[in-house]
C-alpha cells in the first residue's frame, strides 16, 4: 500500500544522516571552516545577515555551512535562531552621516565634499572568468591611501538647502516592530522600510526593475550610495548617557526622484530610501527604488495599479522565510483533501455521464 | 536541548499567545492577530499550531499530533518530537487518551470531550481569501458581515456543476456571526466542529489565530434547495470494515487496484483490536502501514 510519507522516525533520521554526509561532501576535499566562508563569502553572509535580520557574521558563516550554501536555508536558521533572543533594549538611531565609508558615489554630481570613492566593487570590472583563482594564487595588496580627514555629509543635503528636494519631517515616535507586533495595514513607512531591508532580494530587485520599466517609474537618481561602518549606541539607563556597543557594516541608498509638483506645490525631487546591513547595495538600491514608489498616496500621485505601489502586496510577499515554508509545504502530504477532491470529480463526472445517458 | 524554556517559546511569548488565545474564544470566529514567531520549522508546516500548542501544554499534558489523521506522516512525527524534546511532555497515538491534539487537514473520528484541546493548523485563515484577495478588504468584509460573496461563490457551483464543488475547507457561519475557515479538513468533518472540546486555529505566516469554544454553533453554509453534506467515498474501511469513517484511497498494484482504509489510523486500529474485520483483513500480508515504510 502506498507508503511513501509514512514510516516515521527511522526515515526521519537517516534523512538527517544522509543529508549531514551530502552537505560534507567528498571527505577527500578538505572542509570549509566558517572563517573561511566569512572572510571569502563575504557577500552572501551579508545577504544572510540582511535577510535573517541579524548581524554576526560568524553566525551567517555557519549558518551557510550547515545551508549547504543555500542561502534563504541560512537565512531561515538565522530568523529561527535569533526570535530566541532575548531583547535587552534598542540602540540610538544609527549616524550613517559619520559613516567611515568604503566606499561613497553620487550619480547626482560629479563631485561633492567627502569625493566620491569608488571602494571594492564589481562596477567596471570585465565579467571575464579569472582562471588564475582556480590555480588558487594569493593575491598582490591593494595600493593604499590615507583616509581623507573631514565628514562626509549626505549629498541630499546639499539639495535641501535649496529646498529642491522635500524635506524628510524628523520623528521622535517608536518605529512599529514586525518581528513583535502582527502585520497590519495600512503601514505606516518605518514599518515598511523594516519589511523591505529583510525583504528577499530577488522579490525586491524585480519589484524595482517593474517601477523602472514603467510600472509606476518614478525616474530614480542614485543620489548617494555609502557603504562603511557606523557606530552603534545605546543609552544605559543606570548611566544617562549613550555608550557605543559595537559597529556594524551598512549600505545605505538615498535615490532623488522626479516628482512633477502641482498648483498648491512647486516641483520638487522626491526621494526613496534603502539602508541595508553588510555590503548590500543591490538590495539597498532596489529598497530604495520600492519604497518611492509606496509612497504615492503622501505625495499625491495616482495609484496607477502597478505592483511596486501596493503595500499589502509588496509587504505579504517580501519576506522569503514566509513564501519559502508555505511554498515548499505543498510537499507535506494533502491526500485528505485530495481524496475528497476526488470524490468530488468522480461524482460530478458520474452525474454528467448519467445526464448523457439519459438524453440518449 | 534544556537550554529552551519549556515547550520552546519564552514565557512573555506564550503569554501574548494566550491572550490572543482568550480573545478568540471570547469572540468564536473572529480572526485575532497575533505576532506569530520564527519557529524551528518553515511557515506552512504547522507554526501556527505548534504555537498554540506550546501555549496551551502543561508538564501533566499527555500530547497527540496527527496529519491527515495519522499518527505517523513524517511532520506528524517530527512535530510530536520537537515538544518531546522541548516540553518533555507524554505521548500517545490514542485519541482519548490525549488531553491536547495537534491537528492538520482532520478531526478524529471518535468524539471529543471537555477535557480536550484540539488544536488545527491552518494554512490560509481568511474564508474569503480565494474572493478577495486583500485583507483590508476581507477584515472590512467581516466587520460589516457582508457575506454575499461567499454565497454567490457556492451559487455559481451549483449553477455550474450542479452541486456545491467545495470538498475541503468548506465555510462554516459560528455562533451566527463570523464565517470561519475550519482549516483544509474534508467537508465529511464539518458536522464535528460542534464538540465538546475546545477547539483552538493557528496561522503562524498569516499570524492569526481563532477558536471555537465547547459546544459552539457551527452552521456549514448551504442553501434549502441544497441542503450541507458530509460526504466520503462509498466504501468500507477495508481494514476494520467501518462504514462511517472517513478513507483514504491507496493505490496498491499496477493495475490500477486500490483499497481503501481509515484516514484516522487510531481509530481503525482500536476498531481492529476490538475485533472488527473489512473486506481485505484476512487476506494477506497487508498492515496497517505503520513501519518500516521508508
Amino acid at each position: 500500500m502506498y507508503v511513501a510519507v509514512k514510516g516515521g522516525e527511522r526515515a526521519i533520521e537517516n534523512a538527517h544522516a544522509w543529508l549531514a554526509e551530502e552537505r560534507r561532501g567528498d571527505p577527500a576535499v578538505p572542509e570549509l571552516s566558517v572563517a573561511q566562508i566569512r572572510a571569502q563569502m563575504a557577500l552572501a553572509v551579508n545577504r544572510v545577515m540582511a535577510e535573517g535580520s541579524l548581524y554576526d557574521p560568524d553566525l551567517a558563516a555557519l549558518a551557510i555551512k550547515q545551508a549547504r550554501g543555500d542561502l534563504i536555508e541560512a537565512v531561515f536558521l538565522i530568523r529561527a535562531y535569533r526570535t530566541t533572543l532575548p531583547r535587552f533594549g534598542s540602540s540610538r538611531p544609527v549616524e550613517t552621516a559619520d559613516m567611515r565609508c568604503d566606499r561613497r558615489i553620487s550619480a547626482t554630481f560629479k563631485d561633492a565634499p567627502g569625493g566620491q570613492v569608488l571602494g571594492p566593487t564589481f562596477d567596471y570590472t570585465h565579467r571575464l572568468l579569472d582562471f588564475k583563482l582556480a590555480a588558487e594564487g594569493e593575491v598582490p595588496p591593494a595600493p593604499q591611501a590615507d583616509t581623507q580627514p573631514g565628514a562626509v555629509p549626505h549629498i541630499t543635503d546639499f539639495l535641501n538647502r535649496d529646498g529642491l528636494i522635500q524635506t524628510e519631517e524628523p520623528s521622535n515616535a517608536a518605529p512599529p516592530d514586525l518581528t513583535r507586533q502582527p502585520l497590519e495595514f495600512p503601514a505606516n513607512r518605518a514599518l515598511r522600510l523594516q519589511a523591505l531591508t529583510r525583504g528577499d532580494e530577488g522579490f525586491v530587485l524585480g519589484l524595482a526593475y517593474s517601477t523602472q520599466r514603467g510600472y509606476a517609474r518614478n525616474h530614480a537618481f542614485v543620489g548617494e550610495l555609502r557603504i562603511g561602518r557606523v557606530a552603534v549606541e545605546m543609552e544605559v539607563p543606570e548611566l544617562g548617557f549613550a555608550i557605543q556597543i559595537g559597529e556594524v557594516e551598512l549600505t545605505e541608498c538615498e535615490t532623488v526622484n522626479q516628482f512633477a509638483g502641482s498648483k498648491t506645490e512647486p516641483a520638487q525631487f522626491t526621494r526613496g530610501y534603502g539602508l541595508v546591513f553588510g555590503q548590500t547595495e543591490r538590495k539597498a538600491i532596489s529598497m530604495a527604488l520600492v519604497d518611492r514608489a509606496l509612497r504615492w498616496r503622501e505625495l499625491g500621485e495616482d495609484d496607477l495599479g502597478a505592483p511596486a505601489q501596493d503595500e499589502e502586496f509588496v509587504l505579504s510577499h517580501c519576506d522569503n522565510i514566509q513564501a519559502t515554508g508555505f511554498l515548499e509545504h505543498i510537499k507535506l502530504p494533502h491526500y485528505v483533501d485530495f481524496q475528497s477532491e476526488l470524490e468530488l470529480v468522480r461524482r460530478l463526472r458520474a452525474e454528467v455521464a448519467a445526464g448523457k445517458e439519459a438524453a440518449e | 536541548m534544556s537550554d529552551y524554556n519549556f515547550a520552546y517559546l519564552d514565557e512573555q511569548t506564550k503569554r501574548m499567545i494566550r491572550r490572543a488565545i482568550l480573545k478568540a474564544l471570547a469572540v468564536p470566529g473572529y480572526q485575532v492577530p497575533f505576532a506569530s514567531r520564527e519557529m524551528p520549522m518553515p511557515y506552512g508546516w504547522g507554526t501556527g499550531g505548534v504555537q498554540v500548542s506550546a501555549a496551551c501544554l502543561v508538564p501533566e499534558d499527555r500530547l497527540k499530533v496527527i496529519d491527515q489523521g495519522a499518527d505517523d506522516t513524517t511532520n506528524a512525527v517530527s512535530i510530536r518530537r520537537f515538544f518531546e524534546r522541548t516540553a518533555g511532555v507524554a505521548t500517545t497515538g490514542r485519541t482519548r487518551d490525549a488531553t491536547l491534539i495537534q491537528t492538520r487537514h482532520r478531526i478524529p473520528e471518535e468524539p471529543l470531550t471537555r477535557d480536550q484541546i484540539l488544536v488545527y493548523q491552518v494554512p490560509i485563515p481568511e474564508p474569503l481569501r480565494f474572493l478577495e484577495p486583500r485583507e483590508t478588504e476581507t477584515r472590512k468584509m467581516h466587520s460589516l458581515e457582508e457575506y454575499g460573496l461567499v454565497h454567490v461563490k457556492l451559487y455559481e457551483d451549483i449553477a455550474r456543476h450542479g452541486q456545491i464543488a467545495t470538498s475541503y475547507a468548506y465555510p462554516v457561519k459560528v455562533e451566527g456571526r463570523y464565517v470561519m475557515d475550519p482549516s483544509p479538513i474534508p467537508k465529511f468533518d464539518n458536522p464535528k466542529l460542534e464538540s465538546a472540546a475546545v477547539q483552538l486555529f493557528g496561522a503562524g505566516r498569516e499570524q492569526r489565530i481563532y477558536a471555537l469554544p465547547p459546544h459552539c454553533k457551527v452552521v456549514s453554509l448551504d442553501f434549502e434547495d441544497h441542503p450541507f453534506e458530509a460526504s466520503k467515498a462509498d466504501h468500507a474501511c477495508d481494514l476494520c470494515g467501518s462504514a462511517t469513517s472517513y478513507l483514504d484511497e491507496v493505490i496498491v498494484d499496477d493495475a490500477g487496484g486500490r483499497m481503501f482504509v481509515c484516514s484516522d489510523t487510531d481509530y481503525c486500529e482500536t476498531r481492529r483490536d476490538a475485533g472488527h474485520l473489512g473486506r481485505l483483513s484476512a487476506s494477506g500480508p497487508v498492515t496497517t502501514g505503520q513501519e518500516d515504510a521508508a
